[in-house]
């Protein structure tokens, strides 16, 4: 009953996606791991590392878990929304009195799942199901730094990383302060603070995102 | 001033509305938006139209009575504000001025800019209230109540229920009125007892009566003409999860 009420769908949305902030954390760093001048080693050892941990192997299931409970939950949350006014206004001053950001949550994360599904397919599928051309580096890991050196050679996809990452800034802009107040989780003392985290994350987590494939892009130039 | 009106016509609620332009002229300044209505609609009867239908009753703000979204903003451009209290010199001579009805399922138009906005009185009947046996009215501070609840509960209390918040939401949400209920009577302990019933059959209600979930976008507070803040939404988030887990199997 609680997780079908409107507010429940909100408790989901909130928990499934500070759960996402989290694996963000994981992901740009390892990802950072890219841009270390040792032809890749390190960072090989760590999808290795990834790969074969089975805390980590266990943490897949969850995290896809996650983001599946979380997209679906967004079509029914937005498709109960858009019933709740089917005659729209004629003259619209949102900005008036929210942010952009608050407003298109549901655009913005469109532009995530598309990204997401093309992204899965770049690097996900080419390391689990992919045939053998990685090959494996010096250490004798598979060569996914070869992927990412390669992928980010070409224009179309490193503009697409880049897009995406900005769309990903704006969700989390409003969406990581938004998820503590749908818990209920609002603090004249605390607040502020999450807000400001918020914030900073975003800043930190966007650039670092965008710095990894406008690195690899500029330098084979 | 001289202005231009774009006002929402519609004859009943199965009716398809649509938009009318009207010319009005030598408007006085000090007029407000609501007398400013008065006048176009002595026009409208002078000139044998039919009148445009629209929701008033004390003018001084309190009742919640009066709607109209004005130029996309419910209640209009002024903060804290009815539309009642919203005066024309606010406006510009050759203004153009859109006015539509609070656009809701939950809410549907009854005619021109008269909204049904029943649902909050079956969302009140759901919970809203204290369960009390009559009797005389006890002395006051007979219950102690601590000073910085009584003021949240008073600035919760201060919701006039006029449906701005729903008119605002891009989700037509009813959080920020349900929440201004919930609060003001949890926090005292007179409404302590029915905490828990009271948020989960209020917050089944709003869900039944086909209004939307909460975005925070924070819209309805800034639109809210009573100034009820956005924390009460909070609050209703943790009554309604405290409620959940707590409630009994049945």
């Amino acid at each position: 009953m609680m997780f079908t009420s409107s507010l429940g769908r909100k408790y989901v949305m909130a928990l499934t996606g500070l759960f996402l902030i989290s694996f963000l954390v994981v992901h740009l760093s390892g990802n950072l791991l890219s841009l270390i001048p040792d032809g890749g080693l390190t960072f090989n050892a760590f999808t290795h590392f990834m790969e074969t941990n089975l805390v980590i192997k266990v943490m897949e299931y969850v995290l896809f878990a996650g983001f599946i409970i979380h997209i679906l939950q967004s079509v029914v949350v937005t498709l109960i929304n858009q019933r709740a006014r089917p005659s729209k206004y004629a003259v619209n001053a949102g900005s008036a009195s929210s942010t952009w950001a608050s407003r298109n949550m549901g655009i913005l994360g469109t532009i995530i799942f598309i990204f997401l599904v093309i992204h899965l397919r770049d690097f996900f599928f080419e390391l689990k199901f992919g045939d053998d051309e990685l090959g494996l580096d010096a250490s004798g890991n598979v060569n996914l730094y070869k992927e990412v050196v390669e992928t980010f050679a070409m224009l179309p996809y490193t503009a697409l990383y880049i897009v995406a990452m900005f769309g990903l800034g704006f969700h989390l802009w409003h969406g990581f302060a938004s998820s503590f107040r749908s818990l209920g989780l609002m603090h004249s003392k605390y607040t502020p603070a999450i807000v400001f985290i918020g914030k900073l994350y975003t800043i930190i987590v966007t650039a670092g995102f965008i710095i990894i494939p406008l690195y690899w892009y500029l330098v084979q130039l | 001033m001289n202005l231009t009106l774009k006002v929402w016509r519609q004859k009943n609620s199965s009716a398809k509305g649509t938009f009318e332009t009207y010319q009005l002229d030598n408007v006085d300044v000090h007029a407000s938006f609501l007398e400013m209505f008065d006048v176009l609609n002595e026009k409208l009867i002078n000139e044998g139209k039919e009148p445009v239908a629209f929701d008033h009753d004390c003018r001084e703000g309190i009742c919640g009575t009066c709607s109209m979204v004005i130029n996309g903003r419910a209640h209009g451009p002024l903060q804290n504000t009815t539309t009642c209290q919203l005066h024309m010199r606010h406006f510009k001579d050759g203004d153009t001025i859109v006015v539509e009805p609070w656009r809701s399922k939950a809410f549907p138009v009854l005619k021109d800019l008269v909204v049904d906005r029943g649902a909050f009185d079956r969302i009140i009947a759901a919970g809203g209230f204290v369960s009390v046996n009559t009797g005389q009215a006890p002395d006051a501070n007979t219950i102690p109540v601590k000073k910085e609840k009584a003021e949240l509960a008073f600035d919760a209390a201060a919701c006039i229920g006029c449906g701005a918040c729903v008119a605002a939401c891009k989700n037509s949400s009813a959080m920020l009125f349900v929440s201004a209920k919930v609060s003001h009577l949890a926090l005292l302990p007179q409404g302590n007892a029915e905490r828990y019933s009271r948020v989960l059959n209020m917050v089944a209600q709003m869900d039944k009566e086909g209004f939307g979930s909460c975005t925070n976008t924070n819209a309805c507070e800034a639109e809210c003409p009573k100034g009820i803040s956005v924390t009460n939404i909070a609050r209703l988030n943790r009554e309604y999860l405290a409620a959940s887990l707590a409630a009994q199997k049945k």
